[in-house]
């Protein structure tokens, strides 16, 4: 081995070597490239923003209305000028579909919102509060389980008179429940971690640990209620469409259009399928999605 | 064991105690009273109706006789039908949704346990695929659409089946199909993943490693404990063929309990809406005491008295 000089210049400092090659991963980043690892997850996901892409622009390029009737195009098939065919008093039925998934989509949205607004403010006070509040407030939510939750919607909705606001209001009022106690759960777990205690220490109140700490780190479990709270109440509501409790003519929902379909099954078949796929492919999406978010956002649960 | 059961009981009585109530105030919360929708009855008459379903009594006062009535199993008369009373029409339409609810209940559980077993041993071979596929359709698609399907394809294609009415057992399959789809798929699923959760445990590693055979594992530990959770799900599954069963009903003309209920919310029939509901949430709160009481028989792990998680 031959040692010259040049073997003992120092090394030039390389900043390239010291850095860290792998960035750290925020949860949330973590979360989204296991999501996008789960090629079902994804297809829903796809699924869903072209739906809402197609729900809110789709209407915009026709210039036909959903309600715009031509009786001497009454029931026809599908053709290219009507992709999905039309109805009995000859409204397109493409058009009606797309304004069908405006307001399916934003009742699925709404209800799982309102339940997220509910059943977190609920399930958050119960578990961080505890003691006996907690006690109380679960009682209550236990006494409400036990409610047949569909059995009271429609009452409601006979109550509210059918609309659009009052399907949300009903399906608010009912769906609460799970989120809340999922959040309690939630609370109750993370309120007695370290890092809880240490903003305690520091001098941190009451609300910002509940705002800040708290509620963030349940955001996982929450955002998978809601998800999966979406298909549940697009289902619903085609339940309520189904025994005519549902969104007022001309106005249509997918379900409205799915159980205007089953009136003319015998005749006119494709006036079902459409508004039929449109609800099952959606239910489907909302599904894989949320349990793709589950596994992603939650490694534990993972199998 | 008996605080524990005790409080259950006390549970139920309270969630139907509140049901009733809730249902009760709801009703006479609608502006206007049953009869406003009656081409304007002149006020001498409707006088008469008024005094005759007691609509003038204090509000508590009605509240409290249709408890006592109700203490009696009394549901008070319809509104519609001239001197049918609730209980009548409860009768009269309960036993075919029963007779149709139980068959799909048979359907879901003689289905749906087998092919979730199956998934789980099969676990990502094509049986288990197949099985996972079909199960997700069937969670995805809305009875009605599930039963018009079917109604399509065998009355109307192939005219094997009745589409319509209710007279024999060629009726019933094509209704109890469609209201099984639902929970049998949930069903399937449930058993996939608790097999699979349960096949995982130590103790079915010992059994394997003792040299028991693999039925006998099968059956006997895996099985018996991988079903547990399958029981859980009677209470929302009952809850979900009642309410399946006003769609499936009205759909095929069946003349049960929850066509009546369809027709009397079309009706604006307070009465029997106000009598059907506390009939069936009645069925519902028992079931899921029922279950909540055998749970813990089933599964000794189960702390008794214990907080009761869902």
């Amino acid at each position: 081995m031959q040692l010259t000089p040049d073997s003992f210049t120092p090394v030039t400092r390389d900043n390239a070597e010291q850095e860290i090659l792998r960035p750290s991963l925020t949860y949330w980043q973590d979360a989204w490239q296991r999501l996008k690892r789960n090629k079902l997850a994804m297809l829903g996901l796809y699924i869903i923003v072209f739906l809402l892409l197609a729900a809110v622009f789709g209407p915009l390029f026709s210039n036909t209305s959903y309600s715009d009737q031509n009786l001497l195009q009454a029931n026809r098939p599908p053709s290219s000028e009507h992709w999905f065919g039309t109805d009995n008093l000859g409204r397109d039925l493409f058009i009606r579909v797309l304004y069908g998934a405006r307001i399916s989509l934003a009742i699925g949205i709404v209800a799982s919102l309102l339940n997220f607004t509910v059943g977190v403010a609920y399930g958050g006070i119960a578990g961080f509060v505890g003691g006996r509040t907690d006690r109380f407030m679960m009682n209550v939510v236990d006494v409400l389980y036990g409610v047949p939750v569909l059995l009271y919607v429609i009452l409601l909705m006979v109550v509210l008179k059918p609309g659009l606001t009052n399907i949300f209001i009903a399906l608010g009022i009912a769906y609460w429940l799970q989120m809340a106690r999922i959040v309690r759960g939630q609370i109750l777990v993370i309120k007695e971690q370290e890092y809880v205690l240490a903003a305690r220490t520091i001098g941190a109140g009451k609300w910002r640990i509940l705002l800040r700490h708290l509620i963030p780190n349940s955001m996982g479990a929450i955002i998978v209620t809601m998800t999966l709270a979406i298909p549940d109440a697009i289902f619903t509501e085609a339940f309520l469409s189904f025994i005519g409790l549902g969104v007022a003519a001309p106005m249509a929902s997918w379900g409205v259009l799915a159980s205007e379909g089953i009136n003319s099954l015998r005749s006119y078949p494709f006036q079902l399928l459409f508004p039929a796929l449109a609800i099952s492919i959606t239910m489907l999406a909302f599904n894989f999605l949320g349990d793709g978010l589950r596994d992603a956002l939650d490694p534990r649960m993972r199998r | 064991m008996l605080s524990y059961t005790l409080k259950r009981i006390l549970n139920a009585v309270v969630v139907l105690w509140f049901v009733i109530t809730i249902t009760f105030f709801l009703m006479h919360a609608i502006p206007g009273g049953p009869f406003t929708g009656e081409k304007n009855l002149p006020p001498a008459v409707m006088k008469n109706i008024e005094e005759r379903y007691k609509l003038n009594d204090p509000l508590w006062k009605q509240y409290t006789d249709y408890m006592v009535n109700l203490g009696h199993l009394d549901l008070g008369p319809s509104f519609k039908y001239q001197g049918r009373s609730v209980n009548n029409i409860i009768a009269e339409g309960f036993p075919v949704s029963f007779q149709l609810g139980m068959n799909s209940i048979v359907l879901a559980v003689v289905l749906g346990i087998p092919a979730g077993v199956i998934s789980a041993l099969k676990r990502n071979k094509w049986q288990d695929r197949t099985i996972m596929f079909l199960t997700t359709l069937g969670v995805a698609v809305p009875s009605f659409v599930l039963a018009a399907a079917l109604i399509h394809v065998f009355a109307i294609k192939l005219s094997l089946l009745p589409a319509a009415m209710w007279s024999g057992w060629k009726f019933q399959i094509l209704p109890s199909v469609a209201l099984a789809g639902m929970p049998t798929s949930y069903i399937a699923r449930l058993t996939r993943s608790s097999m699979l959760d349960v096949l995982g445990q130590d103790y079915i590693k010992t059994a394997k490693a003792k040299g028991v055979a693999q039925y006998v594992i099968m059956y006997r530990h895996a099985l018996k404990n991988g079903l547990i959770p399958v029981v859980t799900y009677i209470g929302p599954m009952a809850a979900g063929i009642l309410t399946g069963s006003f769609v499936i009903e009205t759909l095929f003309a069946i003349p049960g309990l929850g066509r009546h209920f369809v027709t009397s919310i079309y009706n604006r029939d307070y009465t029997v809406i106000l009598g059907v509901t506390i009939f069936y949430s009645f069925l519902v709160v028992a079931l899921n005491m029922l279950v909540d009481l055998i749970y813990p028989l089933l599964d000794p792990r189960i702390k008794l008295g214990g907080k009761q998680e869902g």
